[in-house]
């Protein structure tokens, strides 16, 4: 079968690839790109370990095909620190250990920056409902909760709001 | 899938070309939360898979001649966004809003919660209540239907083959007119719905239901349009007998089975109470209009 060619930006730089007509997203990343960052969980859009902002939206990468991706914006885990420097809700991670086998985590770090690239300043409910599409059987959530407000409020002051 | 092929035309025509020239089994994708995971556990075996979000309009929310014009292909945060639309029928976007998670709003479409054909679609039953249609394209040209013509029981519907969707029409609300949509399910998110229930009403100028429609999910084999629900509401005040009359009609209306989130009897009963529940919160707010 013949693959489709497909030209899109991945963590802000164009990127090319050929991918198979059923090939998804996430194994285009993980097996054409090596961007091994997103994980593959469930693969039917529940776990949220395979998360990337796709043109500004979560999505899970396990349920967009690669062909899809033409044209498009895509940012995953490996796009969210600027070279050595840690995003506050990577740093707030670390801080706060809000991960253990680490698995999730990376699924969660990307749906938490988006966000608060939309809300600055979320409630812990917001915050709650918003990740409620990424599962952790490590944590029990209330560390993961901690670190993303707190990465909020380190944001704010950064931001002098 | 070794002959699976992937095409993503700009036009509506050249999009009905590919489904309808299909010799297997060709599948419209929107946001593709249901389609690829039915590719991918085998469930479902498509020679080819047409997308259709390139197609200008296929997502997208325009008003037009006192009707809002959603794109078939619109992913739930879009919905969500819309001021407007939200203002005008907060049931139809809570509706939408309770499929899955935030990831899965980023994707999943009303066309395709209509499509799969689930009895549970947490979308359909407000826009049914709305009178909403939807304009379908297909190799004879194009045809309007209305939204509760299409499912026609779990997993099938109404298109022909290289039919698909392509936006949907929803009338604005008149003065007094408002919609409220609830399920039940046993947690608060990431769930698919025991009962679903979406009423609609417009009210006179005195608080009484002038006009309503009353829609179950998930308690039959397809939505349904409940008329003696809506028979109960007319004419009255949401007072305590015009909520039992109301609770018993909408029980009556059920053909549910049992299975893993709910018994029939349970079904039924929790059809009456969502009736009763979403019924107040309609008339709220289309009184406090």
């Amino acid at each position: 079968m013949a693959k489709t060619h497909v030209s899109t930006v991945i963590n802000g730089e164009p990127v090319e690839f050929l991918c198979e007509p059923q090939q998804t997203l996430l194994d285009v990343l993980r097996d054409e790109l090596n961007l091994t960052g997103s994980k593959e969980g469930c693969s039917s859009g529940d776990c949220g370990a395979c998360t990337v902002i796709c043109d500004g939206k979560i999505v899970c990468s396990c349920l967009m095909l690669g062909a899809e991706a033409e044209g498009r914006s895509v940012t995953t885990v490996e796009g969210v620190a600027q070279g050595d420097h840690l995003h506050p809700v990577q740093q707030k991670f670390l801080e706060h250990a809000a991960l253990q086998c680490g698995f999730c985590t990376p699924g969660f770090i990307v749906a938490a920056k988006a966000l608060l690239d939309e809300n600055l300043n979320p409630t812990e409910e917001e915050t709650r409902y918003w990740l409620a599409g990424n599962l952790c059987r490590c944590t029990g959530y209330d560390k993961i909760i901690r670190a993303v407000l707190d990465a909020a409020a380190v944001m704010r002051a950064e931001a002098g709001r | 899938m070794p002959n699976l092929s992937f095409t993503a035309p700009t036009t509506v025509d050249e999009a009905v070309r590919m489904l309808a020239g299909s010799a297997g089994l060709a599948k419209p994708l929107s946001g593709g939360t249901d389609l690829l995971v039915q590719l991918r556990s085998g469930r479902m075996r498509p020679e080819a898979i047409v997308d259709l979000k390139r197609i200008p309009g296929l997502i997208g929310i325009r008003e037009e001649s006192g009707e809002f014009v959603i794109g078939a292909a619109t992913p739930g945060v879009m919905l969500s966004e819309h001021e407007a639309l939200s203002h005008a029928w907060p049931g139809i976007v809570e509706g939408a809003d309770l499929i899955g998670s935030q990831q899965i709003q980023g994707r999943a479409s009303l066309a395709g919660n209509l499509c799969n054909a689930s009895p549970a679609a947490d979308s359909v039953p407000a826009l049914i209540a709305a009178h909403a249609t939807c304009v379908i394209a297909g190799p004879n040209g194009r045809r309007t239907a209305m939204v509760e013509a299409i499912v026609t029981g779990p997993g099938r519907t109404s298109l022909e083959k290289g039919e698909f969707v392509v936006e949907f029409h929803v009338p604005k609300p008149k003065p007094h007119q408002s919609d409220a949509y609830l399920r039940f399910i046993p947690r608060t998110e990431m769930d698919i719905a025991v009962v679903g229930c979406a009423v609609n009403v417009t009210l006179d100028g005195n608080g009484v239901c002038a006009d309503a429609r009353v829609v179950l999910g998930a308690v039959a084999p397809t939505q349904i349009v409940c008329g003696e629900a809506a028979k109960a509401l007319i004419g009255h005040r949401l007072d305590e007998p015009t909520m039992a009359a109301l609770d018993a009609a909408a029980g009556r209306a059920c053909n549910p089975i049992t299975d893993k989130r709910g018994t029939i009897e349970y079904r039924i009963k929790v059809a009456g109470v969502l009736a009763r529940r979403a019924a107040k919160i309609a008339f709220e707010r289309a009184g406090a209009r």
